[in-house]
């Protein structure tokens, strides 16, 4: 029965590729549904709590439980969700509160992912914005049956605001006066959702729930969880991906104060101990031999010559029209560049880490889990139980960008590897080192490209011959199947298909392969190609003698959005006047999970060195659910990718990784931030996500200033390979 | 055997002197708004005070402490923190938040210091705490806020 309501509150999806929405909803607010949920089972109702549904529950003092079954790792959609509940309920902010849920995909599966728990691809609020408001539509309809039949009055009579129900006499009550008769209410045919003009939180403001307890220490993250009977490991990768252990003596780790024991995994050797730092010490005495035999033996440096030589050959065609070799070569002028881009490591404040116990045919995993279903999974096939006896307490993750939506699910499978062969049934924690952390493998991966694009004398784009080469995240991982046979998108999207009108192009892929392991991070495959087509772009206006910001919007008639941000963002920061004096601007416009970004880099060159001092932003992400979340991931968005293009660049030699810290790999400090303003376009189209579209578009925003200032384009990142940061 | 002034209270502890005080705090004590982000002075997520100036935990060593006054988030209730708390929330700094107790710490010391800084005090305070999640812009305002509440 569960099933089938779940499907009521449900919007309805079709799973698709990137999973935009496709509700199948009635006009405006007109929208009704009827459901009737028992609480879930797995998940541990609190005390004399009155459960409505699998994500809304209610205390006898009032405080509305809202369970979130998405991970947050800082992009605030513990807030988000809740609030959607909020503004249905008539809520105030101060009685709200959030969990996050547990693992059940028949109840908290990402409805862009089909049956998958999980977080990622900046889907949260997009496909959870009608199902939470239903949750709390549906609640506040039994609410107010139960008080009306209480009260013995019709319900039309009745209202609520601030969280609490009122009648026209004057009697009023709270939520937790009215929860438990409300659960015993026929369930109600419709709920119908407040229409936008009645908002009171929705694009308007709804403070995180977070906040407090992250500015005083109180936020437990995985690392802080001390569990009775835990014991505290780390564990020896093989310094080459693709190694494996030969033999190993542990003799000096185990006479180090606090070694418990030493064990094999199949990824490597770990040390448990009774605190972390007894496990650290125990590995620096630990001496393993590595089978390197199968190891990735080629570093950065090979591997982007290597991209570079396929470019040569023949790669997969995604588009190519009959005309491109003509156009280019009766082109007046033609910009050819090649460009390449290095393996870059998420490195989350919080390194990765995770705790497994195995005990009485179960598991309990805790960590930041960002796919519940695929860690639930694993962990049980390690563990040899059911997944559906392991149990996910998913916590606050300091950080993610990608690292933790593991296909495999890494730390985690490794901390239940541990935990199965001490085989004693307490909670065993991993702890990654930072080292462990940035050398433990899963990167953006290294990315080339070549492009050559001509103009006619009219300054015209007439041809665009565009060669990628990369390595897929997705081929040969769990989630090879999304592609159904096609070519990987992450390795092209934000390229191709290209936005900007092109009448003859060509776009080839050249799928590289290595044995250094790749993931997404924060906006995947935009990471690299928004840097290609928004320099190429404005490079192809100056040399048409054109204004980069008319030049594009000349190129993006029937895209509207895009055109959008492009001249709120150029208004917004003043475009049509020239810069002050020693002042560079550059622009550039993306859109990446269906969320489209403009930002405006002003720059001042001190001795050559790039210094940016103001980003002006422009975003339309649909609905605006909380403004100023939307605001902190732009923010958020331009430091992580001006880091980036600045000076991240995770160095592989002979297969090793080089950096293993904030030494030598060095993302953004508080000198290096600019001033930011976002500007948020005004839109009634559905909600779609922040937190990864900020970051794509100031690398080139800040190129295109820097070749204002200098003249000169830079090709490769980070920019400090150029000295100029 | 090892003995610590940690927030006003001695508190012994089992360990080797060699053992940072990062983990002590975090491991033995409990007392886990400290964090571990780096281990090698390189990010301030561990930063306590140590006689009221910051310190990085992960590279402080509990046997060359051991007269010290040790400060950490749990204990910290100068006016320079009120402040800096009031204005953390009021601008939701914060964001996957592993980070802040650092910032603050850093930040406390700051305005404990220098009452009302520039941004260029500020940068320079606050340099060596990274944010991967980079709210800096906010910590900038946060602290130009926070000094305002605590002179007024
Ligand atoms: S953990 Fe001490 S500075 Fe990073
Ligand atoms: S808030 Fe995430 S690292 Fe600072």
């Amino acid at each position: 029965m569960f099933k089938h309501l779940m499907q009521r509150l449900d919007t309805r999806i079709a799973p698709s590729r990137r999973g935009f929405l496709k509700f199948s909803l009635g006009a405006g607010a007109g929208l009704v549904v009827g459901v009737h949920l028992p609480a879930p089972a797995s998940a541990a109702a609190g005390g004399d709590s009155t459960w409505f549904n699998p994500f809304v529950s209610i205390a006898p003092d009032s405080t509305v439980t809202v369970f979130i079954k998405h991970l947050d790792m800082g992009q605030g959609v513990y807030t988000g969700l809740t609030s959607l509940v909020a503004e249905e309920l008539n809520a105030a902010h101060d009685q709200m509160r959030a969990e996050f849920a547990p693992a059940d995909a028949s109840l908290y599966n990402n409805l862009t992912w089909g049956t998958v728990q999980g977080t990622g691809g900046s889907s949260s609020i997009a496909n959870a914005y009608e199902q939470y408001r239903r949750a709390g539509a549906f609640t506040r309809d039994m609410l107010l049956g139960a008080t009306g039949k209480e009260w013995k009055v019709p319900v039309a009579e009745l209202t609520i605001a601030d969280g609490v129900i009122s009648h026209s006499s004057g009697k009023s009550a709270t939520f937790g006066e009215m929860a438990e008769l409300a659960n015993k209410q026929p369930v109600p045919d419709h709920s119908v959702l407040k229409s936008k003009t009645d908002f009171k939180f929705i694009g308007k403001s709804f403070p995180r729930l977070d906040t407090e307890a992250k500015s005083t220490g109180k936020a437990v993250y995985t690392q802080d969880l001390h569990l009775d009977g835990m014991l505290t490991a780390v564990i020896a990768h093989p310094p080459k991906f693709g190694a494996s252990v030969a033999s190993f003596d542990d003799s000096e780790a185990m006479k180090v104060r606090g070694v418990d024991s030493v064990v094999q995994v199949p990824q490597g050797v770990a040390v448990i101990a009774s605190s972390t730092w007894a496990a650290i010490k125990g590995r620096e005495a630990l001496s393993v031999t590595w089978d390197e035999s199968k190891a990735e033996t080629r570093g950065s440096d090979e591997i982007i010559a290597g991209f570079k030589a396929a470019l040569d050959g023949k790669g997969t065609m995604l588009r190519e029209d009959a005309g491109i070799d003509d156009a280019l070569s009766g082109a007046a002028t033609v910009v050819e560049r090649e460009y390449t881009f290095p393996f870059l490591a998420h490195a989350a404040m919080e390194p990765m880490n995770a705790i497994v116990q195995i005990s009485d045919g179960g598991a309990t995993l805790w960590t930041g889990s960002q796919i519940q279903t695929v860690d639930q999974g694993t962990v049980a096939a390690i563990a040899g139980v059911d997944p559906a006896n392991v149990r996910v307490e998913t916590v606050f993750a300091g950080g993610s960008f990608g690292r933790r939506a593991l296909p495999n699910a890494q730390h985690n499978a490794e901390a239940a590897a541990i935990a199965k062969a001490h085989g004693k049934g307490v909670p065993i924690k991993l702890v990654y080192t930072r080292e462990d952390d940035m050398r433990g493998g899963y990167y953006r991966p290294v990315a080339v490209h070549r492009v050559r694009a001509g103009l006619d004398a009219g300054g015209n784009i007439v041809g665009w011959d565009h060669k990628i080469a990369t390595q897929s995240i997705l081929k040969g991982s769990p989630f090879e199947g999304m592609l159904q046979g096609g070519p990987d998108f992450t390795m092209f999207e934000g390229a191709f298909p290209p936005v900007y009108a092109i009448p003859a192009a060509r776009f080839e892929l050249f799928e590289e392969k290595t044995g250094i392991p790749v993931l997404w991070w924060r906006s995947v495959g935009s990471t690299h190609t928004a840097y290609v087509m928004e320099t190429m772009i404005d490079e192809l206006a100056k040399a048409a003698g054109q204004d980069p910001v008319a030049f594009r919007l000349a190129l993006l008639k029937d895209h509207p959005r895009h055109r959008g941000v492009l001249e709120l963002a150029a208004e917004k920061a003043g475009w049509s006047n020239p810069p002050a004096e020693g002042r560079f601007r550059g622009v550039a416009v993306h859109e990446s999970f269906n969320s489209f970004v403009a930002e405006v880099a002003e720059v001042s060159l001190q001795d050559g060195r790039i210094k940016v001092e103001k980003v002006t932003c422009a975003v339309d992400c649909g609905v605006a659910v909380n403004p100023d979340i939307v605001a902190a991931q732009m923010e958020g968005g331009i430091g992580f990718g001006l880091g980036a293009a600045m000076r991240e660049k995770l160095n592989v030699v002979g297969g090793e990784v080089e950096d293993g810290n904030f030494d030598t790999y060095t993302p953004l400090r508080i000198t290096d931030m600019p001033q930011v303003e976002v500007h948020i376009v005004a839109s009634e189209e559905a909600p779609t996500g922040v937190g990864e579209p900020g970051v794509p578009p100031i690398a080139p925003a800040v190129a295109n200033a820097y070749a204002a200032a200098s003249g000169k384009r830079i090709t490769s990142l980070p920019f400090a390979d150029h000295d100029i940061v | 055997m090892v003995t610590l002034k940690i927030n006003g209270e001695e508190r012994s502890v089992d360990v080797d002197g060699d053992t940072p005080l990062l983990w002590v705090l975090r491991d033995e004590l409990k007392l886990t708004g400290t964090k571990f982000g780096c281990g090698l002075a390189q990010c301030g997520a561990c930063t306590v005070h140590v006689d009221g100036t910051p310190t990085r935990s992960c590279q402080t060593f509990v046997g060359d402490i051991q007269d010290a006054e040790i400060t950490t988030i749990e204990g910290m209730n100068n006016p320079a923190m009120a402040a800096l708390h009031k204005a953390w929330v009021e601008m939701d700094v914060p964001q996957c938040g592993y980070c802040q107790s650092g910032q603050l710490m850093s930040a406390a010391a700051l305005l404990s210091e220098t009452p009302t800084p520039s941004d260029d005090d500020i940068d320079a305070a606050m340099d060596g705490n990274l944010c991967r999640c980079a709210t800096y812009v906010r910590i900038r305002a946060a602290i130009h806020r926070a000094s305002e509440l605590m002179n007024s």
